[in-house]
């Protein structure tokens, strides 16, 4: 399956700075019992997004109409730690978000974005909170993220640098499809394998 | 010349099948997978809609832990339908991709990280990856084992490889005798409470020390699994003697000359003497007290003869927000002994502390005693086999006596993906790895410790330190 290739995207940034925000919170447990990735925009940050009644939480981020229909979220330390459900990615997704920046996301959730074409953007502690500070301000809200140029810009005109690896890089930009192009390389790994077994005979 | 390498690199190295760039990835080989009803779906529909085949489906294993009831009588059919398609969905992936699947009424169900080595399925030396991210857990065997998303999943079942970044390597080094009614959940709940909830991120941690040593394989378990809670993306111990002991005779093991000839290789697995780690963690385990948490991520935990802490006393802004917010959602006021909180429910399951000598050491606590009358306590077993075998003990006898409920084996309220799922404002003591906000149900308190301390807190109605609980048998 082939991604939307992330080059240049253009939006709106929701800061949501608070630290350890876990898979539970992004896709509570009620959203799990699919067999398809459909309708997950739906449960994302459900109990923080809706009211018990229902309806939307007017205080939350996504649901103001500065930062409603964000391309991006600007997050605190450790965002996705827990839970390996990719659900809350494909939720993070289906709602428009392209890509998060913070200063450090948790493992399993860092690869399956990558592996949705989600771009995550990891910054200096001091960087992620002035860039999170300048998007509170609604008028300040829209930015733009250039992976080719690996470079963030804001409104007035300020740019900020970002790393990336090559890998992932080349990947989110051509939409790459992973499991294709490491068939390719089925030889090597049959013949990897058969060595493996070999040295390893009760992995048979 | 060659490098001292750690455990960690090792397992890594030997499961190199090609280097894909000078910036640490490389397509790494995997031994084992353990696949479960409600993060694999997606991925068989993957491997459907391409036309891919599954690359050497025996090194699979499949059976239903996260959205079966655990009522104690065990029934086929699945009470919800999002969870009974799950169920037949996975069946039928089993059956056509020739996976094997341990469903919900086979003898050796159970939740997958309890069953897989059970079995014998997990070795030392081999890497593992699950859907799940307390994969972690193998590591207790001397096997590398880490959770994945669900694309990976098809990207591994498709290819039996993942596209793997090499992690940096941090040691633990536990020492010192652990007092009397402490266990490794409160070793790994106070490391996590030291280095933070990612204070692991983009690490594999080894752990060693005398205290690890005298730990018995189970033990061990408990601190691969929740080694995630602090950002970990794998866990080891080297295998020692205890390790093979534990997996000679398991159904999967090697058998004869090729157990010998494993044997062998198994005893290699350890850091060199001289391996570098990119960083060093010391822990003390004679000056722990039994731990709990107070808030809703794992590193907000304190010693149970601790007071709530009060975020006032905190100068970072964010930790402090971070604090206010989890005191509201657990409703506790700063200040409060911990050991004054008192419970709805209590909570012993989990494949963090669901085997037979978590229960073995619950029923020390609770026998000849009688749960509170405001609480609801269960004890879920981690597996089939280890009901059947708490049974042969005698031990189901004890809890059932005590008021607890005996209930199937399951995932069940660690994530509550099934019925078991609290209502808001219950407080729940629980020997899970978990205290999210709505982790156990929509509002919800959680808090976490050892499953001695979930029974002392059963039986007296709130956070109890079992320390002081008095004669256990």
């Amino acid at each position: 399956m082939s991604l939307q290739p992330f080059t240049l995207v253009t939006g709106k940034a929701a800061p949501m700075l608070a630290a350890n925000i876990d898979t539970d919170v992004i896709m509570p447990k009620q959203f799990l019992k699919g067999i398809d990735r459909n309708g997950l925009d739906r449960g994302l940050f459900f109990d923080l997004r809706f009211l018990p009644s229902g309806e939307p939480n007017p205080a939350f981020i996504l649901n103001q109409p500065a930062w409603q229909g964000a391309s991006f979220m600007v997050v605190g330390p450790n965002f996705g730690c827990g839970s390996s459900r990719e659900h809350a990615v494909w939720g993070l997704k289906q709602m428009g978000i392209r890509a998060l920046i913070g200063s450090s996301f948790a493992g399993i959730f860092y690869d399956n974005c990558q592996r949705n074409g989600v771009l995550l953007i990891s910054l200096e502690e001091a960087v992620l909170q002035r860039l999170g500070q300048t998007v509170s301000q609604p008028e300040q809200a829209r930015i733009s993220v250039d992976l080719q140029e690996q470079v963030i810009r804001l409104e007035d005109g300020q740019v900020i640098p970002f790393q990336v690896d090559t890998l992932r890089k080349t990947a989110l930009l051509q939409g790459l499809d992973a499991i294709g192009s490491t068939l390719q390389r089925s030889e090597q790994i049959k013949a990897f394998e058969r060595e493996h077994l070999q040295a390893n005979p009760w992995l048979n | 010349m060659t490098c001292a390498r750690t455990l960690y690199d090792k397992h890594i190295d030997s499961h190199t099948v090609c280097r894909l760039d000078d910036q640490g990835h490389v397509l790494l080989y995997i031994d084992r997978q353990v696949i479960n009803e409600y993060t694999s779906p997606q991925a068989f529909s993957g491997l459907r809609e391409a036309g891919r085949k599954v690359w050497r489906p025996g090194t699979a294993l499949a059976v239903v832990d996260h959205v079966n009831p655990t009522a104690p009588k065990r029934i086929a059919a699945m009470p919800d339908p999002g969870g009974a398609r799950q169920v037949s969905y996975l069946a039928e992936n089993c059956h056509d991709f020739g996976i094997e699947l341990l469903d919900i009424l086979d003898k050796r169900q159970g939740i997958e990280h309890v069953i897989a080595p059970e079995q014998g399925f997990i070795l030392p030396g081999m890497v593992i990856a699950a859907g799940d991210s307390h994969t972690t857990t193998y590591g207790a065997l001397g096997a590398f084992g880490f959770g994945i998303g669900t694309s990976e999943i098809e990207h591994l079942l498709a290819s039996q490889t993942l596209v793997y970044k090499r992690l940096k390597s941090l040691r633990v080094t536990v020492h010192g005798e652990l007092a009397t009614g402490l266990t490794s959940k409160d070793v790994i709940m106070a490391l996590i409470g030291k280095i933070g909830a990612a204070g692991a991120t983009g690490y594999a941690i080894e752990f060693r020390g005398s205290t690890i040593d005298a730990l018995s394989v189970e033990a061990r378990m408990t601190i691969c699994n929740m080694a995630v809670e602090a950002g970990a993306r794998g866990a080891f111990m080297a295998p020692d003697e205890k390790v093979f002991a534990y997996l000679k005779d398991k159904p999967r093991a090697p058998k004869g000359a090729l157990w010998e000839r494993a044997l062998l290789e198994w005893r290699k697995l350890r850091s060199d003497d001289d391996a570098v780690f990119d960083r060093e963690v010391e822990l003390d385990a004679s000056a722990l007290e039994p731990m709990v948490t107070w808030g809703t991520s794992p590193d907000q935990a304190a010693p149970i003869g601790a007071r709530v802490p009060d975020p006032q006393d905190v100068s970072d802004l964010i930790l402090r927000q971070d604090m206010c917010r989890a005191l509201n959602y657990m409703g506790l006021e700063a200040g409060m002994p911990l050991s004054e909180i008192v419970i709805s429910h209590a909570f012993i399951g989990s494949c963090t502390n669901a085997r037979i000598e978590d229960l073995r050491d619950a029923a020390s606590v609770v026998r000849g005693k009688h749960v509170a009358e405001h609480v609801r306590a269960m004890i879920v077993p981690g597996s089939t086999e280890v009901r059947d075998q708490a049974e042969a003990e005698g031990l189901a006898a004890i809890f059932i006596d005590a008021g607890f409920e005996w209930r199937q084996s399951g995932c069940s309220m660690c994530l509550a993906m099934n019925d078991d799922v609290l209502k808001p404002g219950d407080r729940c003591a629980s020997s899970t790895n978990r205290n999210f906000e709505g982790r156990q149900g929509a509002g919800a308190r959680t808090h976490l410790m050892s499953p001695a301390m979930v029974a002392a807190a059963a039986i007296t109605g709130r956070l109890t330190d079992i320390r002081h609980f008095g004669d256990r048998t």
